[in-house]
């Protein structure tokens, strides 16, 4: 059977997630239930938001490091005006998704490092989320909660959600003109402005697009947890980064998968899981997730090692 | 002389002038009586950022996706280390220090091993790192907060002839960090590595062996720094270094340093910590609120770096 590249980026992901599956199985049956399976995946679905637009700016070969501030400021913005008066809310959730537009056409049109750029908008997502809600509180919008807390039948919300979210944007990204566009434009931005697209417009329609999935993220953070504050989502840039790599991502070149990005921020969250359940003792659950991290890149590399031994045969 | 030339050639003059300006309106709003105070504070904070900034922009000479990420985790590691090897005994002084730069060789190390054998992005493998770090670190710090040395200390938090002693040291470094850039053959391997990898390993550059040696310095300099903040602070703490994650690349970049590697400059990150520590105490005494200040502190950095990054600079 002749297995094409993208299916072997997959490979190593599923397979690390089946395997920690496996081991908290192993270590506590009565997770292998829907309670428990929606207990260990709950918070993955903000976090697979999260991870899929930062992989949405990855792939025209940027970074995002205000994702965690901004996913932080949307779930204020939810939990606060979105919940209050529904208009204004959605408002301000347009107008962050213009903000992000215009980050892109900035970031192109003066060729500045985007690293930079969005390390200044961190500053001020951060500001706006204080002003917001200055102490935790706010409320959930009753929707929010109950679209992330629904019961479907036989398999739980959580691995529904991230199905659906991995299938939306598998579409979008891999099979959809615009996705095509999109990583053209990380592969090899000029030869795509000479076909004749405004590389300009992709990138803005990029930013535009993870800034929706951001706020995506920032309401299901808020229907779970029910209130905000202002740091509530800080660890989001990194581990949205760490997901998409995990996930088979690469920083440079449009090489980005979604369904890899959305295993990879489930393998983060059940990692956490996973160390709790080894009664790993809390001084240790950073370092140890740092050595999962380090264990699964290097399958990887083992892995591409054998598909490049197979190209060349 | 030609004006546009002279300040492309120049990019650090853009983070000086805005530090000149801000410094001009903070003291002008108190009425002068705080510009020797404000000076000194902003003299030593500003010194930290520097010598951690010193690091980091090293490694982002290297080239595009070169970054430090465990420079906070290695910072608190050191202070915490350091502080307890010390035990409040005057005479470890000089031991602390040997332990701390030890540390920092050690991550350096790590790092790069990482890196090279199992070919992660540095991003990444510096933030596997970090977890592991400062887990080390949280382990070694329960209980008490150890106090510095009273030697150490006193050096720290006092200055000579007005000039804060902690700045001096990084003056010191400041200098030795240019000679190594400007005058040293380590200086050119890392700018060739950082415009063309492929074509510096032609030339015969000792690729891995400069980019191993510019990690390692990172995090040296990253410990040096943890070491002096917690002595300065009287003691380490578990957060001490988080600021300086974001701080650290801020300043590189404002400085005029070359995000996509292969030039760099010093004084331009004088000039962009000193603006970052008086921009935050510029809006302080204007009585802002800590969201206000939040939000006026990142438009100023993508004003800061529109002024001074644009095309013109990168090419």
């Amino acid at each position: 059977m002749k297995l094409s590249s993208g299916t072997i980026r997959l490979i190593i992901p599923a397979a690390s997630l089946a395997l920690l599956l496996a081991a908290v199985f192993y270590m506590q049956p009565r997770a292998m239930s829907y309670t428990g399976l929606n207990l260990l995946f709950n918070l993955a679905v903000p976090i697979a938001l999260a991870t899929i637009a930062q992989m949405l700016i990855m792939s025209v070969n940027d970074l995002d490091l205000s994702m965690g501030t901004f996913v932080s400021f949307c779930a204020c913005v939810a939990a606060t005006v979105l919940q209050n008066s529904p208009l204004l809310g959605v408002l301000i959730f347009i107008g962050a998704i213009a903000a992000y537009a215009g980050m892109g056409v900035l970031i192109h049109v003066r060729e500045l490092p985007s690293i930079v750029v969005t390390l200044g908008m961190s500053f001020v997502w951060g500001g706006l989320a204080v002003l917001l809600l200055p102490s935790p509180g706010g409320t959930a919008p009753s929707w929010a909660r109950a679209i992330m807390t629904a019961k479907p039948p036989l398999v739980p919300m959580a691995i529904v959600a991230s199905i659906l979210i991995a299938a939306v944007t598998h579409y979008i990204v891999m099979r959809s003109s615009f996705g095509v566009l999109m990583r053209g434009t990380g592969g090899n931005d000029r030869s795509v402005e000479r076909a004749g697209w405004s590389v300009i417009g992709i990138r803005a329609a990029t930013y535009a697009l993870a800034g929706l999935f951001a706020i995506l993220a920032g309401i299901a953070l808020v229907g779970l947890t029910t209130s905000a504050d202002a740091n509530i989502a800080l660890r989001y840039t990194l581990l949205s980064i760490a997901g998409v790599i995990l996930g088979g991502g690469e920083f440079v070149g449009g090489k980005v998968s979604p369904i890899g990005a959305v295993i990879g921020a489930l393998t983060l969250t059940l990692a956490g899981s996973f160390l709790s359940f080894m009664r790993i003792s809390p001084d240790w659950q950073i370092g140890a997730q740092g050595a999962i991290l380090i264990v699964v890149l290097a399958l990887r590399l083992a892995l591409n090692r054998l598909e490049k031994r197979e190209k060349h045969q | 002389m030609n004006l546009q030339k002279f300040l492309s050639e120049k990019p650090w003059i853009w983070s000086f002038a805005a530090t000149m300006i801000v410094w001009i309106t903070t003291v002008l709003f108190t009425g002068g009586a705080s510009s020797f105070g404000l000076s000194q504070a902003a003299l030593t904070f500003a010194a930290f950022s520097v010598i951690v900034g010193i690091g980091q922009m090293f490694v982002i000479t290297l080239g595009p996706g070169n970054i430090d990420l465990s420079v906070p985790a290695t910072m608190t590691l050191s202070g915490t280390l350091a502080l307890k090897l010390m035990d409040v005994q005057d005479g470890m002084i000089l031991f602390g220090l040997m332990a701390s730069i030890g540390i920092g060789l050690i991550i350096g190390l790590g790092n790069y091993i990482l890196i090279k054998a199992l070919r992660i992005p540095p991003i990444i493998a510096t933030l596997s790192m970090s977890f592991i770090v400062q887990s080390v670190a949280i382990w070694s710090n329960r209980g008490l907060r150890i106090k510095p040395p009273e030697t150490l200390a006193g050096f720290a938090t006092s200055g000579l002839l007005g000039i804060p002693n902690i700045a001096l040291v990084a003056l010191v470094l400041s200098v030795i960090a240019w000679v190594l850039l400007e005058k040293s053959i380590y200086g050119r391997w890392i700018s060739a590595i950082g415009q063309s990898r492929f074509a510096a390993r032609m030339a015969g550059i000792p690729v891995d062996g400069t980019r191993l040696v510019t990690y390692m310095l990172c995090a040296v300099l990253a410990s040096v720094c943890g070491y002096l903040l917690a002595s300065f602070s009287g003691g380490a703490a578990l957060n001490m270094g988080s600021e300086y994650l974001l701080m650290s690349i801020a300043v590189v970049v404002i400085g005029g340093t070359a995000v996509a590697g292969g030039n760099s400059n010093i004084p331009g990150i004088w000039g962009a910590s000193l603006f970052m520590f008086l921009v935050v105490s510029m809006l302080n005494t204007y009585g802002f609120g800590a969201g206000f200040r939040l939000i006026l502190t990142g438009f100023i950095i993508i004003a800061v770096i529109l002024l001074a990054g644009g095309k013109k600079s990168i090419r």
